[in-house]
């Protein structure tokens, strides 16, 4: 119950601040605040949101993940490589593409979890490969896909949302159920509080960790998937530094790097303050080099307000409390 | 340096006092120089009251007990006096001047010094590192590690510790070594108040001998010691007073020789134990669960060989460091093997890790309760169930949030684990409270053969009761108990046989009606006396 609440309350606090954001830029532009800002946010965000939430799950066991820009590109790379050369079916080409993100990502914690390396390294080698095979299957040229990829991406009549947006909120749905409810999701937790207490109370981290890394990959190819699917094309440079807007989002969203604790929804708000941020921005005009300033102070501050809440110990917030009341001392008996 | 007056002063004063049994008047304060410390109505609450008007005195030389059940607030107060947690109220005054350290740097720097409850040396670091840790000698930036390893080995040897390598990474230390590194850390620090809270919960004699000789000395040279722990028999033999906390307040303060363990005991619980029979209840022992051969793992267990029979508890004793605790992580697949056998009842098992141990039915309940068994950050019900989630879940994986709240109550309230909910964090509890609950994890496993590591390190008189009947119970179902303990009276109240571990060999076995603590103890060193002679010899 009281848990519960507390979440609710958290999820709220998110909501509040992407609300309060939208108004901010609604005040500063008056084309804001316009159906098709809206449209168009939903439209972009599905790839971003996928991902990260699979890397959500990743930084809860106390691991990370930077190839997912780069496999991401090859996914897409290989969907396009599938339709237009291959001539395969719709289907077929996305299964290869969600294949190829499976693979890569069970290929990083095969690496890391079994050899004992810490994922930042894995993955970071990962990163050059994927993007260097995306460049090696599209010749290093952007591939025109047309009709055939881009109904996931268009909004399906009446409703406004394309396909692509409306998977990734029920990924969104699915992870947290999955993070919060299953046994699976709590060996996640566990793992990241404390991994030798894990294995001493008789569970086997590794195929978890492992499964995680998996998982991440398969989403990651999802993302190529709808990435692809928006830009009705393949192309090799998709998802160039998607990494570290994900690990942001994430961030933002309260997971802690230092894993054990996080959620999935949050990261899903942590997508949306990104994004309104970046078509916000654009709005008022602001210059791509002012954007990324502003993008970077947004990410560090909301660190650092999450370590106010969640590691600082009530010692801290004391020194707060005097700041406003008498010192202990001063309250003694005469 | 700057304490030289009052040092001389208490040093003709407390020798007066520390051999003979009775605390002289010396003790009461001297109104010119005042107590050491003085502890007036201190206030302090979570969401519930932990420490309410807690006035407490301390004076130079002297060695003040505090004695109280799990949760009575006793590392809460340590804590407020070396700068770990805020206060809410109340007045402190250290030599006559008020005290409010704001972190424990400012309370070392005021020389009040404190070795925590809970083991906090840094795995990965060097046994020197920990030792000096908040002060590494330094030259333009630069740590210079010949001094450093120099000063390490003589604080080491103030400890008992003087064999080891001061450069070797602290986590390769059992937990009974890592907490006399704790205790040599302090030790080799200039300090005027020095507080131990549960220092000896992971020792055995010899070391609490020689920490008691440290303790000793400190009191010679005018240092005032807080000494929380919960064995009486060592609370009467170093302690001037003792005062006795319950919820959070002041019950009595005693001189140490006008009371009894009984009547202290019945302070801090509010009523009389009941009398505890003798283990050997008779009880019927079946057949043989676990046969371990010629096992070896490191160079902690060398060749152990022994067979644990259903309904029986079996006890290991020996010193820190003769490969009791490592004997039990080898069977549970926690550490690696390096050889020997393995059967649990006729059937040769490979237990690889500790998922293998739990299927073939064996549990262990880890000695060191914070690396090897909490979540810190979780509730009490996670931590409770993370032996037997998957028991808690449905087919599909679901949890069953319902379920686990149900063992939680079963299993914590069985040991009277003292909390607001079972939703509370885990790392909130006293050391005592989070020991129970790493205890009900591994009974609500329910497994044939359980491993107990410690098992009642940090626990209060009452509880160790609880959970000496606990283990008898499990025993009398017809489960297989081990139990290692560094508590020779608990082996002896506990058990029905007792193995007696000496670097890494089994010396001795003994059945009640033969064992002495002398014999056991003997036992204990006789694998260092054959290394001598062997040594000799070649
Ligand atoms: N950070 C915290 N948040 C909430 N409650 C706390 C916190 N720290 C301690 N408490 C509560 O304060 C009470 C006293 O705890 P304390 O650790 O001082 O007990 P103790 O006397 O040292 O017990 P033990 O013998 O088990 O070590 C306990 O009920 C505990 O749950
Ligand atoms: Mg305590």
């Amino acid at each position: 119950m009281n848990l519960k609440a507390k979440k609710l309350v958290e999820y709220m606090a998110m909501l509040v601040i992407w609300l309060g954001l939208v108004l901010l830029f609604g005040l500063m532009s008056h084309n804001f605040l316009s159906e098709r800002t809206f449209v168009t946010l939903a439209n972009r965000i599905p790839a971003l949101t996928v991902v990260a939430a699979g890397m959500t799950l990743v930084l809860i066991i106390g691991g990370i993940d930077l190839s997912v820009g780069s496999v991401l590109g090859l996914c897409g790379a290989v969907v396009g490589l599938a339709l237009v050369n291959f001539h395969l079916p719709f289907w077929a080409a996305i299964l290869l593409g969600l294949g190829v993100g499976l693979g890569a990502g069970t290929l990083n914690g095969l690496v890391s979890v079994g050899f004992g390396i810490p994922s930042f390294i894995v993955s970071l080698g990962m990163l050059e490969i994927a993007r260097g095979l995306a460049y090696l299957t599209t010749n290093s040229q952007t591939k025109y896909i047309g009709g055939a990829v881009e109904g996931l991406s268009t909004p399906v009549a009446g409703l406004a949302v394309s396909p692509a947006f409306l998977i990734a909120v029920l990924v969104v749905v699915a992870g947290q159920v999955v993070l919060s409810r299953t046994v699976f999701g709590r060996y996640l937790i566990a793992i990241g509080t404390n991994e030798q207490a894990v294995r001493l109370a008789g569970i086997n981290p590794k195929p978890v960790k492992i499964a995680v890394f998996a998982l991440l990959g398969l989403l990651t190819g999802l993302g190529g998937v709808f990435y692809t699917s928006r830009l009705g094309s393949s192309d090799p440079n998709a998802g160039v530094g998607l990494e570290l807007s994900a690990i942001a989002a994430v961030v933002i969203g309260g997971t802690s790097l230092m894993g054990g604790r996080g959620s999935v929804v949050n990261t899903f708000f942590g997508v949306l303050i990104i994004a309104t941020l970046e078509a916000g921005l654009a709005q008022v005009g602001a210059s791509e080099p002012t954007k990324r300033v502003i993008t970077g102070v947004v990410i560090v501050g909301a660190v650092i307000l999450d370590a106010w809440r969640h590691h600082l110990t009530g010692k801290k917030f004391m020194l707060l409390k005097q700041l406003f009341s008498r010192p202990p001392s001063s309250k003694s008996t005469p | 340096m700057a304490n030289a007056g009052p040092l001389h002063q208490s040093e003709v004063r407390s020798s007066a006092f520390t051999r003979s049994g009775t605390p002289p008047e010396g003790l009461t304060p001297n109104p010119a120089s005042g107590p050491l410390l003085q502890v007036t109505r201190l206030q302090k609450s979570y969401n519930v009251p932990v420490l309410v008007d807690f006035s407490f005195a301390l004076e130079r030389g002297e060695v003040h007990a505090l004695v109280g059940s799990n949760g009575a607030g006793k590392s809460t107060f340590a804590r407020i006096l070396s700068g770990l947690t805020d206060r809410d109220g109340g007045d402190i005054q250290l030599e006559g001047r008020p005290y409010n350290p704001g972190s424990k740097r400012e309370a070392e720097h005021a020389g009040v010094i404190m070795v925590l409850q809970e083991l906090n040396v840094i795995g990965t670091m060097s046994i020197a590192e920990n030792i000096f840790l908040n002060r590494l000698p330094r030259r333009g930036g630069f740590l210079r590690f010949v001094g450093l390893h120099n000063e390490a080995r003589q604080a080491l040897s103030r400890v008992g510790l003087g064999g080891v390598d001061p450069s070797t990474p602290a986590g390769f230390l059992g937990v009974g070594q890592q907490q006399l590194v704790e205790i040599a850390g302090a030790l080799s620090q200039n300090c005027r108040l020095l507080i131990l809270d549960e220092p000896t919960a992971a020792l055995t004699d010899p070391e609490i001998e020689q920490l008691f000789e440290n303790i000793r000395q400190l009191q010679k040279e005018g240092v005032g010691i807080i000494y929380v722990s919960h064995r009486m028999d060592e609370i009467r033999r170093i302690a001037d007073r003792i005062t006795v906390m319950r919820d959070g307040r002041v019950v009595a303060t005693h001189q140490a020789g006008d009371v009894t363990p009984a009547e202290l005991v019945r302070e801090m619980v509010g009523h009389d134990l009941p009398e505890r029979k003798k283990s050997v209840v008779e009880r019927p022992v079946g057949e043989v669960a676990l046969r371990v051969r010629n096992l070896r793992a490191g160079d902690q267990v060398r060749d152990v060989s022994f067979e644990l029979r259903r309904g029986e508890i079996l006890g290991i004793a020996g010193l820190i460091g003769s490969g009791r605790t490592e004997t039990l992580r080898a069977i549970f697949g926690a550490d690696a093997k390096d050889g020997g056998e393995i059967l649990v009842g006729e059937q040769p098992v490979v237990i690889r890790s500790p998922a293998d141990a739990l299927r073939a039915g064996i549990g262990l309940v880890p000695e060191d309760r914070k690396q090897d068994g909490l979540l810190l950050p979780q509730p009490i019900r996670v931590n409770t169930t993370l032996s037997t989630i998957a028991r808690h879940a449905n087919a599909g994986g679901w949890l069953d949030t319902r379920a686990e709240t149900k063992t939680t109550e079963s299993f914590c309230g069985r040991l009277q684990v003292q909390c607001t909910s079972h939703e509370q964090t885990i790392g909130e509890l006293s050391g005592g409270n989070q020991q129970k609950v790493v205890i009900a994890r591994w009974l609500a496993r329910d497994c044939r053969i359980l491993l107990f590591d410690e098992p009642t390190r940090g626990i209060d008189v009452a509880a160790k009761h609880t959970i000496y009947q606990l283990l008898h119970d499990l025993a009398a179902e017809g489960k297989a108990v081990m139990v290692v303990s560094s508590e020779l009276v608990e082996l002896m109240a506990l058990c029905d046989r007792l193995l007696v571990m000496s670097q890494g060999r089994i010396t001795a076995e003994f059945t009640p009606d033969e064992w002495t603590q002398e014999k056991i103890t003997q036992a204990a060193f006789s694998g260092y006396l054959d290394q001598k002679e062997s040594a000799i010899a070649t």
